[in-house]
């Protein structure tokens, strides 16, 4: 398992993807930061959180389209399959890969809050509270980008496809907001990744909405699984 | 070594293969032979773990896949068709993959040292792979089949798309790895399981339709032996004693020569060895034999007779 998993992390830094990854994600998340806290002079951080999970949309398949569809492309599927290696190991090497790299970003953009700190004095729980959230989001959306990634052999459909799924996702918790039915409006809210990440803002931490998150990737895992295993006996 | 057994498998209307059983023993080199689409590489990947049978067994060494996938899959190194290769690394860096991906405990230096030294892959290690030409990429795919030292070797269309240098290097390599390992290969081109292989597996449209020695098969085919003999004398009362004799179905001049000699193709009735007689024949009759052998068909009418060839299909 560890060999895969090392070999991805390699992988996203000899080939472009790791680079165009990170530079998007510091340069977004720079932007929006300064936009949502400097300009606006506030500290508080939820806002800047909350525009960055928009961003995930295109940064997330970004670190996932190239997965397991490159893998079919170049054949090189069938030395990962006929190794000593389980399925699900394979798929969790993958998925800790693009974790790793995505927790490791998201942690280099807090050095954007050092500003907060010197000139003002920002809540810690509310920063931490976010940083949870957005890493439990990152799962359930890297656990979607792979399943995708493993429905095709091309990169460019894998990333177009995630996009469509994560904005779907997004769009469906935003609809919550303006749905005023009073079923309907509680289905909304309880599926959603949008809303279900607002208790994470006020620096609470959510143990229902973490366990949503998680099940959430867990279930996409366990499809990107069931897609190999399929496709053995096809 | 390896039994393959019972082994179907069907993509959706279409029979891949139609219980197909054959073995391999140890230090065997054995030639999975058929047309394109014969169903050569769907057996390949259901013994290597890649796909899985509709039903039958392939046990290895004692070891069934289904059971033991793990265990079975240390026990086998596989080259696909198209080598899994990974561009962007090193061969170096490439044979480290290998290395940990199938959690090799053989000490990695001189493990790799001498798979580099047996593949011929030394100076190219710290070349990137996408650099490298159709042969060494080869080379080095049959490099990452050998990490483990596993005890069988599964080739598929192992020459494929080499030049006629290359693959006479790569077929001399098969050989050479024949000596520690059982090796399956799988081809469509004859000359090389003649050049390579111990014996023949023909599969045609998902069926086996002979597995024999490779010097056998054309016998099995044609069940009459047949001889090519030079005689001296006239021809015509030859083939008259030829034909006299017990036991022979047939006698024809071929047209060739060598010398005063003609050169007649016996044909003996099933499991009759008429050498002895022909030989006797000629002597009583004064026409000196100079020479005789065997003369089975060639691979290639083997092939044409086994699968209908030619035919549509």
């Amino acid at each position: 398992m560890s060999a895969i998993y090392k070999k991805e992390i390699r992988t996203f830094f000899k080939t472009p993807v790791g680079y165009v990854f990170t530079a998007i994600f510091l340069a977004s998340s720079g932007f929006l930061f300064s936009l949502s806290c400097l300009h606006a002079g506030t500290t508080d951080v939820s806002n800047y959180y909350t525009m960055l999970m928009f961003a995930y949309v295109i940064l997330i398949p970004l670190l996932t389209m190239k997965s397991f569809a490159e893998e079919r492309r170049m054949g090189t599927e069938q030395l990962l399959l006929t190794s000593p290696v389980s399925i699900v190991k394979l798929v969790a090497s993958k998925f800790l890969a693009c974790l790793t790299l995505f927790a490791a970003t998201l942690v280099v953009s807090a050095l954007y809050f050092i500003p907060l700190f010197i000139y003002g004095e920002p809540n810690v729980g509310k920063i931490v509270g976010c940083l949870i959230g957005m890493t439990l989001i990152a799962t359930c959306f890297i656990s979607i980008g792979l399943f995708v990634s493993s429905l095709t052999q091309n990169q460019f459909v894998a990333a177009l496809g995630t996009i469509g799924i994560l904005a779907f996702l997004l769009a469906v918790g935003l609809l919550g907001t303006y749905v005023d039915a009073g079923f309907i409006k509680d289905v909304v809210e309880w599926i959603s990744i949008y809303s279900r990440f607002s208790t994470f803002t006020y620096g609470l931490f959510d143990v229902a909405s973490a366990v949503y998150y998680l099940s959430v990737s867990f279930i996409f895992l366990f499809l990107t699984v069931r897609v190999y295993e399929k496709r053995r006996y096809a | 070594m390896i039994e393959v057994k019972d082994l179907v498998k069907v993509y959706g209307k279409t029979v891949a293969l139609s219980g197909i059983s054959f073995s391999a023993g140890e230090g065997e080199i054995v030639g999975l032979l058929g047309p394109n689409g014969a169903g050569k590489s769907t057996a390949m990947n259901i013994i290597t773990g890649y796909l899985s049978s509709d039903s039958g067994t392939v046990t290895v060494d004692g070891h069934e896949i289904t059971d033991e996938p793990e265990k079975v899959k240390t026990l086998i190194g596989y080259l696909p068709e198209i080598p899994p290769l990974y561009t962007d690394m090193t061969v170096r860096e490439y044979m480290d993959f290998v290395y940990d991906l199938k959690k090799c405990s053989l000490p990695r230096k001189p493990h790799l040292s001498e798979i580099a030294s047996v593949t011929k892959t030394f100076e190219v290690q710290d070349r990137l792979i996408a650099n490298l030409s159709k042969g060494y990429r080869q080379r080095v795919g049959i490099a990452g089949a050998l990490v483990g030292d596993p005890k069988i070797l599964i080739f598929d269309e192992p020459t494929v798309g080499l030049d006629p240098g290359q693959i006479i290097e790569t077929r001399a390599l098969i050989r050479r790895l024949g000596r520690r390992h059982t090796v399956i290969l799988s081809t469509h081109i004859l000359s090389e399981v003649q050049a390579v292989c111990d014996r023949i597996v023909i599969i045609d449209r998902g069926r086996i339709i002979a597995d024999e020695k490779t010097d056998d098969v054309s016998t099995t085919v044609n069940r009459n032996r047949r001889y090519s003999a030079k005689i001296c004398g006239p021809t015509g009362e030859v083939l008259a004693t030829l034909r006299s004799i017990p036991g022979v179905s047939g006698a024809e001049v071929t047209g060739e020569r060598d010398l005063d000699a003609y050169v007649y193709l016996i044909e003996s009735e099933k499991g009759r060895d008429v050498r002895k007689d022909v030989f006797a024949a000629c002597a009583s009759k004064s026409y000196p034999l100079i020479g005789m052998e065997p003369s089975g068909m060639s691979l290639e009418e083997v092939f044409i007779k086994l699968t209908g060839n030619g035919k549509k299909r």
